[in-house]
């Protein structure tokens, strides 16, 4: 849960519908997410969990449906735009840049941030460098958050699958977001990998007053850390509330949690 | 043991951003750059200049512009040649048409032209990747095959098609010996290499290189593909129209169309594979290989007492490169660039094994 | 009016020659996802194999008969030219299976140079001929119909008839036998080809001997009118465009660009040529090829490329 206040509503997502060709993969789907909550959304595969992410980071455009973030309307936008409004995200198949290092992936994250054109970089003395050193500064404090500093000049592609998806929680840090989508953070890890990934999250949100919104299918942690759940099943939204409500919601259980024998 | 990094810490970031951190790479590269401004004009004989060492360097920064473009951003392009003569014709437009034009600010000029032409072929890209993209580059490398074989204008009108430049002159020495050109073109490509090297440390190259590796990863950070891909097709097309003025003005004097055609831009390419795709060391080893084969397979057979016709040895040259390009895509895709660097990791441990 | 028709037909007919070429890519790129840039050089190798032949055996074997030695040369280029498109499949692609599209590109780009050194070795590097023993008086046909009749040329007839005969033939392949159904099973989904049991390393040696073959029909039909060159390794750089503008997947798609590109070709050389400047062969097809590409980039019948995040 999150330690701090939970806020007004900040992204407000009304009747988004979403296809390709003939295939449904969002139906009318409406909720919110309030600012500095932990919002998870679960559901069986292909419910249209990443789906619905890439509506709101704008890879996708809905073909109804209107999706505000922060008072203004950004349903026809694209994933640059939701980036300079502060919207980061993770990857479910981890999307890291395999041919640089880990240092260079995270400061990928900074890139809106970067002002130098390109005649001074090619000078490099000067207002690139000290742009740059800057900027490794920042990238260097979310490595010792993530505790991964002895790889930092590793190139990724060598990385375990564990640290990879902590290169990738740290690349959108770096971009300082105001809203935080993790697309299932720890799928593939194993119980303590698991506790350090939720530990990460809430520290996101504690110190930086992150708002998250995740994508998980362990159902202990859902209920561990997040403040509100929505559910999907084929791209219907059949569930939203507090991690008890959603626990208790017949339908709910029908699809997804199953009944304990 | 000579090669580490033992006691060499860094305390400042500055210090670890530094294009060669290990201070036995610092000293080897100085001391290749001093031979290479000192040493080899002292030693080279006319023949080296004119056969390696000026096609060499020139060949080099040409190879370095499509690695920018194909190894940094990892957008193909099999269109370089015609980079190449959009720098060399328009320099020398500005170069006989101006009058008063400094040599080196027609080449800036001719860089210039190219850049645009690039950034105009380069929209494709946009839209398209891969093998069609390729298809797209063929056809802006045929297109500039024929504008500058038919529209008069780029060859002041003369009436066997190719043209020619007199002996040059630069801050008012006159670049007639063969040392005075590598010279020449040594100093611009050094200053070229550093400036691409900067380009590359840096946010823009960062970009380059994530629009390569994943783009839909690197469009949701807030990377803009249009600026990536374009900045790529303008800085890369900048550089290898200045190579291509160099290679026009100083290496072959008077040229044709002909010069700068899709075999051209196959060579550089070539040169980039077994150089090294994504590293400006290996676009010097790439060209160096090219540019080094030919004659080689020359002389070879000859000194080996088995002398064979010259149609025969180009016969040979292709078959070579065909196998090299295929054997170090499956061994080594990384190129000469990446064997250089296992070498360097071999070298700390040396003389241990392990 | 007849000598628009005139133009029509020739660029109708240098359009099957590129046909001919482009169905050997189709070929390769529907069963392996591979662009075998190659073809052009494999085409010509056929074509020197097969000239060479025709020239050598006569004299080995001591007769005198043209159609003899033609029929056998054809059928030993054929053997080659399935053994070296063996060899390219698997020295060069199998390695490289996993790679991306570009990477194989510059595989075959290699083999391209490698393949023309070696056949320029083998066979020889003058200009050659292939006589397929037809006459070279042109026809003149419909000569109520227009003033002095219309040129058609033999070769040119007979290049159109035996392209007709290979795509009847393929076609015959690919939906009659059980191979090439499973050619279009593995050209459709490679998974799940190998999850019903279908061989896959079979048959991707089976459609490199295919386009082998189509490599040596090419050859043969383009080195009878043109003679025997090396510029016939350009030939790739023509029938790239070929296949752009008529899909990578489609065989019918491989046929209609073909046929658009010669026509489209003659038709700007000797109708816009006279106004911007001669030379418009030369890049008339890559432009065209381009504009299809921003407009419709899977070409006129190939598939959608959909990109799936």
């Amino acid at each position: 849960m999150s330690n701090r206040k939970i806020g007004e509503v900040i992204l407000d997502l009304r009747n988004i519908s979403l296809a390709f060709g003939g295939v449904k993969a969002l139906t009318d789907i409406s909720f919110d997410v309030r600012e500095h909550e932990i919002r998870a959304i679960i559901g069986p595969n292909g419910a249209g969990k990443s789906s619905m992410l890439n509506v709101i980071s704008g890879v996708y455009t809905p073909q109804q449906g209107e999706i505000i973030y922060r008072g203004e309307h950004h349903t026809h936008t694209d994933p640059h735009a939701m980036a300079a409004h502060g919207v980061a995200r993770t990857f479910q198949s981890l999307a890291l840049f395999k041919g640089m290092s880990l240092l260079d992936n995270i400061m990928t994250g900074r890139t809106l941030k970067m002002r130098t054109n390109i005649l001074q970089q090619a000078f490099w003395k000067g207002p690139a460098e000290r742009e740059e050193i800057m900027h490794r500064e920042f990238c260097e404090r979310i490595i010792d958050f993530l505790q991964i500093q002895p790889y930092r000049k590793t190139p990724v592609g060598r990385l375990p699958y564990g640290l990879q998806k902590r290169v990738d929680l740290g690349r959108a840090l770096a971009m300082e977001p105001s809203l935080l989508l993790l697309d299932e953070p720890m799928a593939g890890m194993n119980v303590e990998e698991k506790q350090d990934m939720s530990r990460f999250v809430l520290d996101v949100n504690d110190e930086f007053g992150t708002t998250i919104v995740l994508i998980e299918h362990d159902m202990g942690v859902v209920m561990d850390i997040s403040d509100r759940v929505v559910v999907l099943d084929y791209g219907k939204k059949i569930g939203d509330g507090t991690p008890d409500n959603v626990r208790s919601n017949q339908d709910v259980i029908n699809a997804y949690l199953g009944v304990a024998h | 043991m000579l090669y580490r990094e033992n006691g060499q810490f860094k305390t400042r970031y500055g210090d670890d951003q530094q294009i060669f951190p290990i201070l036995q790479d610092r000293w080897l590269v100085m001391a290749l750059i001093a031979f290479a401004f000192i040493g080899v004009p002292m030693l080279a004989s006319e023949y080296m200049f004119r056969a390696i060492l000026i096609p060499f360097v020139i060949l080099s920064l040409a190879a370095l512009g499509l690695n920018l473009l194909v190894g940094y951003c990892g957008q193909i392009s099999l269109g370089s040649g015609a980079f190449m003569a959009v720098g060399a014709y328009i320099a020398y437009n500005a170069y006989t048409r101006v009058p008063g034009m400094p040599v080196v600010g027609a080449f800036l000029i001719g860089g210039g032209a190219a850049l645009l032409v690039g950034i105009v072929f380069g929209i494709p890209s946009l839209r398209i990747r891969g093998l069609y993209l390729a298809v797209a580059t063929l056809a802006a490398q045929f297109f500039c095959d024929w504008v500058f074989a038919r529209v008069a204008w780029f060859t002041n009108y003369s009436a066997s098609g190719s043209v020619s430049v007199p002996t040059l002159t630069v801050a008012g020495v006159s670049l007639d010996t063969p040392q005075s050109k590598y010279l020449f073109c040594l100093t611009i490509v050094t200053v070229m290499a550093l400036a691409a090297k900067n380009i590359v440390r840096g946010h823009v190259g960062r970009s380059w290189m994530a629009i390569r590796d994943m783009d839909v990863a690197a469009t949701v950070i807030g990377i803009r593909p249009v600026t990536a891909k374009l900045s790529a097709f303008a800085v890369s097309s900048f550089v290898i129209g200045v190579a291509g003025a160099m290679w026009a003005f100083v290496h072959l004097g008077s040229w044709e169309p002909l010069a700068f055609d899709v075999n051209r831009s196959l060579n550089l390419l070539f040169m980039i594979i077994i150089g090294g795709m994504g590293s400006i060391m290996g676009s010097f080893f790439g060209a160096a290989f090219i540019v080094v084969l030919p004659i080689l397979l020359n002389q070879v057979p000859a000194w080996l007492g088995v002398p064979i016709s010259t149609a025969m040895a180009s016969h040979l040259e292709f078959m070579i490169f065909g196998a090299l390009i295929v054997f170090f895509l499956i061994v080594e895709p990384h190129g000469l660039a990446r064997l250089w660097s296992i070498g360097k990791e071999k070298l700390r441990l040396w003389p241990f094994p392990h | 009016m007849g000598f628009f028709l005139e133009v029509v037909l020739g660029g109708l007919m240098a359009g099957v020659l590129y046909s001919l070429v482009a169905l050997g890519f189709v070929l390769i790129f529907k069963a392996s996802g591979v662009f075998n840039f190659a073809q052009g050089a494999m085409v010509l190798f056929a074509a020197l194999a097969m000239a060479r032949l025709a020239e050598w055996l006569p004299e080995l074997l001591g007769f005198e008969s043209l159609l003899l030695a033609n029929l056998l040369a054809f059928v030993l280029a054929a053997l080659i030219m399935v053994v070296v498109a063996q060899g390219i499949e698997r020295l060069v692609l199998r390695p490289l299976v996993n790679q991306e599209g570009v990477t194989l590109l510059m595989a075959t780009l290699g083999v391209t140079y490698f393949l023309d050194g070696f056949g320029q070795t083998i066979w020889g590097s003058d200009v050659y001929k292939i006589d397929l023993g037809l006459s070279k008086d042109p026809l003149l046909v419909l000569g109520d119909l227009f003033e002095g009749g219309i040129l058609l040329n033999r070769d040119d007839i007979a290049a159109a008839l035996i392209a007709v005969a290979l795509v009847v033939v393929l076609a015959i392949f690919f939906q009659k036998s059980a191979t090439g159904r499973a050619l279009l099973a593995v050209a459709d989904d490679h998974q799940a080809s190998q999850s019903i049991g279908i061989p896959l390393n079979r048959i991707w040696v089976i459609v490199w001997a295919v386009a082998g073959f189509t490599a040596l029909v090419a050859g043969m039909v383009w080195g009878s009118k043109l003679g025997v060159q090396f510029s016939l390794a350009i030939l790739a750089l023509k029938a790239l465009p070929v296949v752009i503008v008529g899909g990578f997947t489609s065989v019918p798609g491989a046929i209609i660009g073909g046929l658009l590109i010669g026509l489209g070709e003659k038709l700007a050389e000797v109708y816009l040529g006279p106004i911007i400047g001669g030379g418009l062969e030369n890049w008339f097809a890559y432009g065209l090829a381009l504009a299809v590409l921003l407009v419709r980039p899977q070409g006129l019948f190939g598939e959608r490329i959909i990109d799936r995040v």
